[in-house]
């Protein structure tokens, strides 16, 4: 049944604002989630001030910046800064995205900060993502063949290959699953929108040979059909991908196989 | 007694902070709408028992739904029957694949609510002009 409150200990209690940086007139204001395992006590959101003369572009440059210059103890994931690593995922403005791709122009206001959405808390702004991964794995992500392997490569014709564009640049970095309120309140038993992107992306490649198991797999009550075309997942992506259409499209091949 | 180890995971803030989009908002309404229906339902099986117990009961039935308060609850009835129904159809079409596009998607999901409100008071209309 669907929680709509946050449990006891995760509601945010009052949080701290840091001073404003000293000779700075270009500031722009940021609210973001603390949470700290080694203290006592809930999690409560900081208002930070970044130097905007002093600081790039962009999200992820400037909770850099507030590590750097005001706070060390902020904690957050990235590595690539360019949208390919998909560490820097996180709650901006409200949706899902990755800090280095989103631009502290595209939001007006204060910017708020928060871990994805429903995830249970590693420190601050870094979720747990175990399960999520979990799920992946459970979609065999793998190319399953029957036939002996040729003496080179599997070959798959250019028309073949195009049916992969739009699956195979996701970079698994949980922002539409966590999106999605029927993987907030079925995370355990829905497989969420991006195993399922990726299950349709093993699905529809012509090389594989797995497709019925694959299907039986998630002809189930909760791992596929829990998807209520929220779309969520669609908006939120970072990478512009459509998971929503590719979940509509495994649901297609479950009845084409029935009839 | 000091806490040893750290302390239990917080869960990161869901509804309270997602901004909502007009396809979320439209999927909630839908399932509203939907629980609406199941009373709405029980005006309509009133007004048949009562039709059928005879004509005193069938009057106190008529003055209680062509009251104001009456008219406006079943306006509300018409808006929930309506916008399910549009809500149906826009799932429909969604369920053979197409119209998921970012635009589509978007322009579907303002569709169903102004659809739906549009053939509610056109529905009123009729009503209290015939």
């Amino acid at each position: 049944m669907a929680e709509f409150n946050l449990p006891k200990n995760s509601r945010l209690v009052e949080g701290k604002t840091w001073p404003k940086p000293a000779g700075a007139n270009n500031l722009r204001e940021f609210r973001i989630y603390r949470w700290d395992p080694d203290g006592e006590s809930n999690p409560r959101v900081d208002t930070y001030f970044v130097d905007l003369d002093d600081c790039g572009p962009m999200i992820l440059d400037a909770i850099i910046w507030i590590k750097n210059r005001i706070d060390p103890t902020l904690t957050f994931r990235r590595s690539c800064r360019e949208g390919i690593c998909g560490s820097c995922a996180m709650n901006i403005d409200g949706t899902n995205t990755l800090a280095c791709t989103k631009g502290m122009d595209e939001v007006s206001g204060a910017i708020r900060i928060y871990p994805l959405p429903h995830m249970p808390v590693v420190k601050d702004l870094v979720p747990d993502l175990t399960r999520f991964y979990a799920q992946h794995a459970s979609i065999e992500p793998w190319l399953k063949t029957e036939t002996p392997a040729p003496e080179k490569e599997w070959r798959q014709s250019p028309s073949d290959r195009e049916h992969l564009d739009g699956l195979y640049e996701c970079i698994l970095c949980a922002c539409c699953s966590t999106s999605c309120p029927s993987y907030w309140w079925n995370g355990d038993r829905y497989l969420g929108p991006a195993a399922l992107l990726q299950a349709y992306r093993w699905l529809i490649d012509s090389r594989d040979e797995a497709t019925g198991d694959r299907l039986d797999n998630l002809e189930d009550p909760f791992r596929l059909y829990r998807c209520h075309t929220i779309m969520n997942c669609s908006n939120a992506c970072p990478k512009g991908l459509n998971p929503a259409k590719a979940i509509a499209e495994i649901k297609k091949m479950m009845v084409a196989r029935q009839v | 007694m000091a806490r040893t180890g750290p302390a239990e995971r917080p869960l990161s803030p869901h509804l309270q902070i997602y901004k909502p989009s007009i396809t979320m908002v439209m999927s909630i309404l839908h399932r509203i709408t939907g629980a609406a229906l199941f009373f709405g339902t029980l005006l309509l099986v009133i007004a048949l028992v009562a039709l059928a117990s005879g004509s005193s009961a069938y009057g106190t039935v008529q003055a209680i739904y062509g009251s104001f308060l009456g008219k406006l609850v079943l306006f509300g009835y018409s808006w929930a029957l309506f916008h399910h129904m549009c809500g149906g159809i826009r799932h429909f079409v969604w369920d053979t694949g197409a119209g998921l596009e970012r635009g589509t998607r978007m322009k579907l999901a303002w569709g169903t609510l102004v659809a739906s409100l549009g053939l509610t008071i056109l529905a009123f209309v009729a009503y209290l002009a015939g």
